[in-house]
């Protein structure tokens, strides 16, 4: 298992971007009055046939050749699974796959959330050519990060250049402690 | 909420540049794996670490990427550092605060951190 829940979601995007996904959008939704926490994540990436997704919750299925043991959806899944949430994972080959995991914000057997700026900040700069649609919502309120409006921009500048990074650090901090006033959740 | 005017002061900046860094064949690579093993094991700290420094340090020709499953998640957080012209050197069970002296010995001081790496600490 993973110490929060922003490792799960580097982790599970990661798998993203093996799967040659362009655009990865990730969802992070906040809802006290359900008393839930929401995790989406999109990708436009190969995709897995009919047999890939009945195995992929299967500790011992993976795609890599140096270890016959894949970790990454089982942990998601117990994670949310545990705290009284649950799992989805839909895909669809040459369209792209996207998982769900929904937990529930009250149980003590929630992991936290944790540091998921960090998470963004590292997808994003370690994968510059990749797009990401970044959401966080906190209850009514919500920040969007696009990076494809961030490419408008910046033309072929990129998002590792150091005041790109920073800008992006900047970003994500600011965006995100004016809506949930530096909670942790 | 932070706009994205700043993005376009960036913009201006770096016109002014004579080039933006490409990928070459003599540059130093920090490989840091990121697959599950790594990243549970605290691979992003290290990664941040790295990126950190090489910036900080202004090293130049470095770049800093991820890598998959190595095949020896014990070992993880793993660092496989490749020097143009020198055998790789792979790091393991690796620390914020070990990226930091490996980063001053081996990249700045051109000395490798042996008490860290896969032949004095692995089997």
């Amino acid at each position: 298992m993973m110490t929060e829940l922003s490792l799960n979601v580097l982790d599970i995007a990661e798998n993203s971007i093996r799967a040659n996904a362009s655009l990865i959008e990730i969802l992070i939704d906040i809802n006290r009055s359900l008393d839930r926490l929401t995790i989406i994540i999109k990708d436009n990436g190969c995709g897995m046939s009919e047999d890939q997704i009945a195995s992929v919750t299967d500790p011992f299925f993976t795609t890599r050749t140096t270890r016959n043991v894949g970790l990454g959806i089982p942990f998601f899944k117990m994670a949310a699974e545990l705290s009284g949430g649950e799992f989805s994972i839909t895909s669809n080959i040459g369209i792209g796959t996207t998982t769900k995991a929904s937990f529930l914000l009250s149980s003590i057997d929630r992991v936290p959330l944790g540091d998921i700026n960090c998470t963004i900040h590292t997808l994003i700069t370690f994968n510059s050519s990749v797009d990401f649609i970044y959401t966080y919502r906190f209850n009514e309120k919500q920040f969007i990060l696009d990076t494809r409006e961030f490419r408008e921009i910046l033309g072929n500048i990129p998002f590792n250049t150091p005041d790109v990074s920073i800008f992006i650090n900047d970003f994500l901090k600011t965006n995100k402690e004016e809506i949930d006033q530096g909670i942790s959740i | 909420m932070k706009s994205l005017e700043e993005l376009k002061a960036i913009r201006e900046k770096m016109k002014n540049q004579v080039g933006l860094r490409n990928e070459t064949s003599d540059q130093t690579r920090i490989v840091v794996g990121m697959a599950t093993c790594g990243i549970a094991s605290g691979a992003r700290p290290v990664l941040t670490a790295f990126s950190n420094l090489v910036q900080e340090k202004k090293l130049e020709n470095t770049v800093v990427t991820q890598t998959g499953c190595i095949g020896l998640c014990q070992y993880e957080p793993i660092v496989e550092i490749y020097e143009p012209g020198k055998d790789k050197v792979t790091y393991i069970e690796m620390t914020a605060e070990k990226a930091k002296e490996v980063v001053e010995k081996h990249l700045v001081g051109k000395l490798v951190v042996s008490k860290y790496t896969i032949n004095e600490g692995g089997k």
